[in-house]
């Protein structure tokens, strides 16, 4: 029964997850760049969201600017490593890092938290209601319709995008540079696009994640990576045996992140802490990271011993030049 | 159309790892020019095709294609220009993108990539009749993911898409040293008739003299970052490998010996 009673608001925190996992993706997957910058974008998305929404801008209008700052956060990522030859990773990291500064005391004003109910306060902007938000966590119904939509949208949205020529181009970005730039692809310029891309969607899920659960909080983007590898993982472990195709793999992503939620609902009404959720990400992503190298560690040392052994019967008699 | 003077290479500059590439290499090609080039290992081949292809910038010296520089261009920029296939199959091609795709964006080189369909209508049936003249049963597969090919049919596909959008000139890297002796010589043959079709200007690295001396109008050897021989029209198709082996040893002033397992007959 409590199960039961938890499992809208474990659907709906996975199909917004989902969309974090979709933008991963396209960083993680297509561009073959783990890019760290998401924890920062995710959080800005919240928080544009939420004073963009106290200074009067229309919901739908708010949402369109987190999206907007994500991108740019994305770019930003993109020219550090491209133009400024700042190492991915890192570069991730420097933007992620900065973000936190801007979105405390540039956004959000030196608040690190941002209630919707605390508008009022704070802007004396009493035209508010939360009834104007796109989704909230007492309206079951919206919360899960409201996510839906959205990910069915940049599903679509994406899946066109990518049979474009620039889409193709930033596809063979990622699975082959050499060949990009032998067919004179700007692989430098796909960088940055397909992060910008990555990092509004990234930023348009903490928009939605915002208005979810009523506040935008400074922290709320960390460990978003780890959390979207982890419903990546667990999507594609099961999508890619059914079909190896594009919009089958995003909706097994988002399929891995509500699969991931649900998981987590359980353990915690089995009694575990919401704060092992981090915790719990990180284990999936180490194990199924682990797992296909100890596989092929595994299998090598015995084709490897095997060869030895081979080796060994065929210089019978001579004198071992090992 | 192919000017190149002066031009010169060095790794890992003031290290004890420093190593001269190319040493102030002159060469002139002329338009449909189907030159090869052999040389031992380490005699700056590579070096020159990924010094014309931009894949880093010279230290000394100057390339001009069509009158036009192009010694400081970036090397998505020129690719305008030039078609590749590399030694290594697995470089040519995007592995988890079908083949039409592969040969879509090789059909848009040198073209900006727009906000419009990848793939136009009427461009697959154009595919499908460009793989069948390979010969190799790819015109069906034209969804298929290129990383299930083999390495010769991925070697086809590359040199299909370095042509597919003709090249102001063609620079082939030992490409098909990788491959088994049948498909080798089936890939050879199948670029001996791109090119002379095309009439392209080309620039093909092998490491058989058989070869570099039955393919081609021109033949040029390279050594020490230098081109030490250059022969060409009628004397070149006379050319025997005893007498290429002679004119190697008179203008490098070595022995041919530590090379020859190298280069091979
Ligand atoms: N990227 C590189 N870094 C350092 N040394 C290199 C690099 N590329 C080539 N070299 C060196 O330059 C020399 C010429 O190499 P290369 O042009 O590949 O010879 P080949 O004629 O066999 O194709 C070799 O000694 C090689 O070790
Ligand atoms: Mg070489």
């Amino acid at each position: 029964m409590a199960f039961l009673n938890a499992l809208p608001g474990a659907v709906a925190q996975g199909l917004i997850w989902g969309l974090v996992a979709i933008g991963i993706y396209i960083s993680y997957k297509i561009l073959d760049i783990a890019d760290l910058s998401v924890d920062g974008s995710f959080a800005t998305g919240a928080c544009i969201c939420v004073v963009a929404i106290a200074n009067g801008v229309p919901v739908w209008l708010s949402i369109i600017l987190s999206f907007l700052a994500g991108a740019v956060a994305g770019a930003v990522t993109g020219l550090l490593h491209t133009a400024l030859g700042v190492p991915s990773i890192l570069a991730g990291i420097l933007t992620q890092l900065s973000l936190y500064s801007i979105n405390l005391q540039l956004i959000m004003g030196g608040r690190s938290n941002f209630p919707f109910s605390s508008i009022p306060f704070y802007t004396g902007n009493t035209d508010f209601t939360p009834d104007s938000l796109l989704l909230r966590m007492s309206d079951k119904v919206a919360s899960i319709i409201v996510p839906l939509l959205f990910v069915a949208a940049v599903i679509v949205l994406l899946w066109l995008f990518f049979y474009t020529e620039i889409g193709l181009t930033i596809k063979s970005t990622g699975d082959n540079p050499a060949m990009s730039k032998a067919q004179g692809v700007n692989i430098n310029l796909n960088k940055v696009i397909g992060l910008a891309i990555s990092n509004g969607i990234v930023a348009l899920a903490g928009a939605l994640l915002a208005q979810y659960q009523g506040f935008a909080d400074v922290t709320m983007g960390t460990g978003a990576i780890v959390i979207g590898l982890a419903a990546i993982f667990i999507g594609l472990s099961v999508s890619l045996k059914i079909k190896p195709n594009f919009v089958v793999s995003l909706i097994g992503v988002v399929g891995g992140s509500i699969v991931y939620y649900v998981i987590f609902t359980v353990v915690m009404l089995l009694g575990l802490h919401t704060n092992y959720l981090k915790l719990l990400s990180a284990m999936i992503v180490a194990i199924f990271l682990a797992v296909p190298y100890l596989k092929k560690e595994y299998f090598s040392k015995r084709k490897h011993q095997r060869v030895s052994v081979a080796v060994e019967s065929e210089s019978e008699g001579g004198d071992a030049d090992a | 159309m192919l000017k190149i003077s002066g031009l010169e290479k060095t790794f890992n500059p003031g290290t004890v790892n420093a190593k001269t590439a190319l040493a102030g290499l002159d060469l002139y090609l002329e338009d449909g020019d189907f030159v090869t080039v052999i040389g031992g290992n380490g005699a700056g081949k590579s070096t020159l095709l990924n010094a014309i292809a931009g894949v880093w910038k010279p230290d000394f010296g100057k390339i001009e294609l069509d009158g036009l520089d192009i010694t400081g261009m970036p090397e998505h920029k020129r690719a305008k220009f030039l078609g590749r296939v590399f030694q290594d199959p697995m470089m040519g091609t995007a592995p988890d993108m079908e083949i039409a795709e592969n040969l879509a964006i090789a059909a848009r080189r040198g073209t900006k990539r727009r906000f419009v369909w990848g793939i136009k209508k009427g461009e697959r049936e154009r595919y499908k009749e460009l793989l069948a003249t390979l010969e190799l049963g790819l015109e069906s597969r034209l969804t298929s993911k290129v990383g299930l090919l083999s390495g010769g049919q991925r070697q086809a596909v590359t040199l299909l898409m370095a042509t597919l959008n003709r090249p102001k000139l063609l620079l082939l890297d030992e490409h098909t040293a990788a491959l088994d002796p049948k498909t080798a010589s089936k890939v050879l043959k199948l670029t001996d008739k791109i090119v002379s079709e095309n009439k392209l200007t080309t620039l093909m690295i092998t490491h058989n003299m058989h070869d570099a001396i039955a393919y081609g109008n021109r033949l040029i050897m390279m050594h020490e970052g230098r081109v030490v021989v250059d022969v060409s029209g009628e004397e070149k198709k006379k050319l025997t490998i005893e007498q290429l082996l002679q004119l190697f040893e008179q203008s490098s002033g070595s022995k041919f010996g530590s090379d020859k397992a190298i280069l091979s007959k």
